[in-house]
C-alpha cells in the first residue's frame, strides 16, 4: 500500500466515525426519533444488498433477478439460528448471538449461491438473469410451504438483537470488504469478465472460478443482510422476499451505477427515504415514485456515478485545480 | 380417464391465455432485445379496459373485446414512445429497468383510480356447461381456447404474409441492415408494441372472466408465468412462446390437480431452470456459435 491509499482509508475511517458520532448524538437528544431510526437501519441493510448485488451485476456483469432469494435464504437461517442458540446457550451475550447466527447465514448462502452459480452461470446476460428469477421464486415458495420456516403464517420470536450501532459497523465492515476485493488483484480479474469474457479467459483469467466467487460473496452478503433484517424486525413474512424485492435492490445498483459502490450508498439512502418522504402523497405515493425512476432512467441511464467512485481526493483536487486556473486568469 | 381429459382441457384453457401474453413478451424481446416487465401491466390495463366498456355500455362480448384490445395497444405505443424510445441506445440494463418503473406506475395508477379491492368482472360469456360424451366443458373455457387460437392463426398470418409483417421480421433479424433496405425501424417497433398489447389485453380480458375479477396487481403472476413461457419455449420466437404457454399451462393445472396447489408455482419454475439447463435458448431455440 503506498502513502496516498493509506491516507484516503485513514480519511475515510475519519468520515465514518464522524458520522456515527452525529447519528449517536442526535439520537441521544431525540431529533432522531426511533422511527427515523428505523429508517436508518433499513438504509443501512439496503445499503448492504445493494453493495453486495453490485459485486454480482454491476462488476461482475452478470444480471441477477433473485437477490432476494438469498436475502431470505439468510434471513431464515439466522433467524432459525439464533432462536435455537437462545434457547439453549441463553446465557450468551446479545452481540454474540448475532455474530454467529450471521456467520452461519452468511456461510449458508454462500453455499446456496455456490449451487445455483455453477450450473446458472453457464448461461449468458437475459438467461442468467431468468434463471435467478426462477430460483428466487422457488425459495419463496419453499419457504411458504415447510413448517420449520412457520410458512405462509410467518417466523415468530426471532430475538431482536440488531440495534443501530452493530448494523452500523457492519454496514461498515462489509462495504470495506467489497471495495477492497474490487480493488484487488481479484477485483480487477472480475471486471475483466465483465469488460470482455473471451479476452479475460484469452489473458488467463480463470473466469468460471472468479464467476463462481463472486457469485458466492454478493450471496453471502445479501445473506447477512438479510440476517439483520430478521433479527430487526423479529418477525418474518416470506411474501416480503417476493420478485418486487429483488427488483428494489436491482433498481439501487443501476440508479447508483453499476460498479460504483459509492453510488449504490447514495442511491440506496435517496431510494430508501424518497418512498418515505412522499409519505403525505398517499396512494399518489407510489405512483410519484415510479414516475420519478423513470425520468431518471431516461436522462441518467448509466446511473448517478456511473462507473466511477465517490471520493474526497477527486472533489479536493477539482477545489484545487479550479483554485489554481483561478489564480492563473488573474495573473494573466 | 374423464378427470384427466377435463384437467388437460382445462389446462388447454389456461394455457391459452398464458400464450397469448407470452406472444406480447416474445415479439418485444425478438425485435429490441428488451424483456419487457410492463407487458403483464398492460394485460392489466386490457381488462379494467373491458370492465369499463361493458359497465358503462351495453354492448355486446366481441364489441368490448375489440374495443378494449384498440385501447390496450395505443397504451402499449404510448408506453413505447415515451418510455423506451428514448434509451433505444443506452445499456440494456437501463431499459429493464425503466420497463420495471413503467411497470409500477400503471400498476399504481390503477390502484390510484381503481383502488385496491377487486372488482367483479360482469358475465360477459354467458356460464353454462357443454356436454360432450361424459366431458363438461364450460362455455369461457371453449370460448377461451377458441379466440385465442383464431388470434394465434391471425398472427401468424400477419407476420409471414404482409409486409408490416415482414419488416418486423427483417428489424428483429438485423436492425442497421434493416434500415438500409428503407424499413422504417421505428414504426416498426410500434407496431410491434401494438399488436403484442393488444394480444395482451385479449389474453387480459379472457383471464379476468375465467376468474371474474379485475384487480390491479393481477398481471404480476400471469405476466411473470407467460414470461417464462416464452423463455421456455424459445424466446424471440413466435412458435415458442405459444408451444411454451401452453405446456405451462398444463404443467400449472396438472400439478395443481395431481400434486399440490401450493407447490405448483415451484413446479413450474423449477421446470424452467431444469430445461435452460439443458437447452439454454428454450425448447424449440437453436443454439449460436459465440463470435469472438
Amino acid at each position: 500500500m503506498n502513502k496516498n491509499t493509506i491516507k484516503s482509508y485513514l480519511v475515510n475511517f475519519l468520515a465514518v466515525i464522524i458520522i456515527f458520532a452525529l447519528m449517536k448524538l442526535l439520537m441521544n437528544i431525540g431529533i432522531i426519533n426511533r422511527y427515523y431510526q428505523g429508517i436508518i437501519v433499513f438504509i443501512l441493510i439496503n445499503i448492504i444488498l445493494a453493495a453486495s448485488l453490485n459485486l454480482a451485476t454491476g462488476f461482475l456483469g452478470q444480471l441477477t433477478l433473485g437477490h432476494a432469494g438469498f436475502m431470505a435464504a439468510g434471513a431464515y437461517v439466522s433467524a432459525s439460528t439464533a432462536i435455537m442458540i437462545k434457547a439453549n446457550f441463553g446465557w450468551l451475550p446479545n452481540i454474540a448471538i448475532l455474530l454467529i447466527s450471521l456467520i452461519i447465514a452468511g456461510i449458508i448462502s454462500a453455499i446456496v449461491g455456490v449451487a445455483i452459480g455453477i450450473p446458472a452461470l453457464r448461461l449468458r446476460g437475459d438467461y442468467l438473469a431468468i434463471i435467478t428469477l426462477g430460483f428466487g421464486e422457488v425459495i419463496r415458495v419453499i419457504i411458504n410451504n415447510i413448517r420449520f420456516t412457520g410458512g405462509a403464517q410467518g417466523l415468530t420470536g426471532i430475538p431482536r438483537i440488531s440495534t443501530f450501532d452493530n448494523v452500523f459497523w457492519i454496514t461498515v465492515l462489509i462495504v470495506f470488504i467489497l471495495y477492497t476485493l474490487t480493488h484487488s488483484r481479484q477485483g480487477r480479474a472480475i471486471v475483466s469478465i465483465r469488460e470482455d469474457e473471451v479476452a479475460a479467459e484469452a489473458v488467463g483469467v480463470k473466469t468460471t472460478r472468479f464467476k463462481v466467487m463472486g457469485f458466492a460473496i454478493a450471496a453471502s452478503f445479501a445473506g447477512i443482510g438479510g440476517g439483520l433484517y430478521a433479527h430487526y424486525i423479529a418477525f418474518l413474512d416470506p411474501n416480503t422476499f417476493n420478485f418486487m424485492r429483488s427488483v428494489e435492490i436491482l433498481v439501487i445498483v443501476v440508479l447508483g451505477g453499476m460498479g460504483s459502490l459509492t453510488g449504490s450508498i447514495i442511491a440506496a439512502i435517496v431510494l430508501t427515504i424518497l418512498p418515505e418522504a412522499l409519505r403525505s402523497f398517499a396512494d399518489y405515493r407510489l405512483l410519484l415514485y415510479s414516475f420519478l425512476l423513470i425520468i431518471m432512467m431516461i436522462f441518467r441511464p448509466a446511473g448517478l456515478l456511473g462507473t466511477s467512485e465517490f471520493s474526497w481526493k477527486s472533489i479536493y483536487d477539482r477545489y484545487k485545480y479550479r483554485k489554481e486556473s483561478i489564480i492563473k486568469r488573474e495573473k494573466a | 380417464m374423464i378427470l384427466f381429459l377435463q384437467q388437460m382441457i382445462n389446462g388447454l384453457s389456461v394455457g391459452s391465455i398464458y400464450a397469448l401474453i407470452a406472444l406480447g413478451y416474445t415479439m418485444v424481446y425478438g425485435i429490441i432485445k428488451l424483456i419487457n416487465f410492463a407487458h403483464g401491466e398492460i394485460m392489466m390495463a386490457g381488462a379494467y379496459f373491458a370492465f369499463l366498456i361493458a359497465i358503462t355500455t351495453n354492448l355486446p362480448f366481441p364489441l368490448v373485446l375489440v374495443f378494449s384490445m384498440i385501447m390496450a395497444a395505443i397504451l402499449g405505443m404510448f408506453t413505447e414512445y415515451i418510455a423506451y424510445k428514448p434509451l433505444r441506445n443506452a445499456p440494456r440494463i437501463s431499459a429493464l429497468i425503466t420497463a420495471i418503473g413503467v411497470s409500477f406506475f400503471l400498476q399504481n395508477l390503477a390502484l390510484v383510480i381503481f383502488k385496491a379491492n377487486p372488482k367483479i368482472m360482469p358475465e360477459l360469456i354467458v356460464k353454462k356447461p357443454i356436454s360432450i360424451g361424459a366431458l363438461k366443458i364450460g362455455t369461457v373455457t371453449l370460448t377461451t381456447l377458441v379466440l385465442s387460437i383464431i388470434f394465434m392463426i391471425i398472427l401468424d398470418i400477419f407476420v409471414k404474409k404482409t409486409k408490416p409483417g415482414k419488416a418486423m421480421r427483417a428489424v428483429s433479424e438485423d436492425k442497421e441492415a434493416a434500415m438500409l433496405m428503407g424499413i422504417n425501424v421505428d414504426r416498426t417497433i410500434s407496431i410491434t408494441f401494438a399488436i403484442g398489447s393488444a394480444l395482451g389485453a385479449l389474453g387480459g380480458v379472457l383471464y379476468s372472466i375465467t376468474y371474474t375479477q379485475v384487480f390491479p396487481t393481477m398481471g404480476v403472476m400471469p405476466g411473470l408465468k407467460a414470461f417464462v413461457a416464452a423463455v421456455l419455449g424459445g424466446i424471440g420466437l413466435i412458435p415458442g412462446a405459444v408451444l411454451g404457454g401452453f405446456v405451462i399451462g398444463m404443467i400449472e393445472t396438472v400439478s395443481k390437480a395431481y400434486i399440490s396447489s401450493q407447490w405448483s408455482d415451484a413446479i413450474v419454475f423449477g421446470l424452467l431452470i431444469i430445461v435452460l439447463l439443458f437447452k439454454p435458448t428454450g425448447i424449440l431455440g437453436k443454439n449460436e456459435k459465440e463470435k469472438v
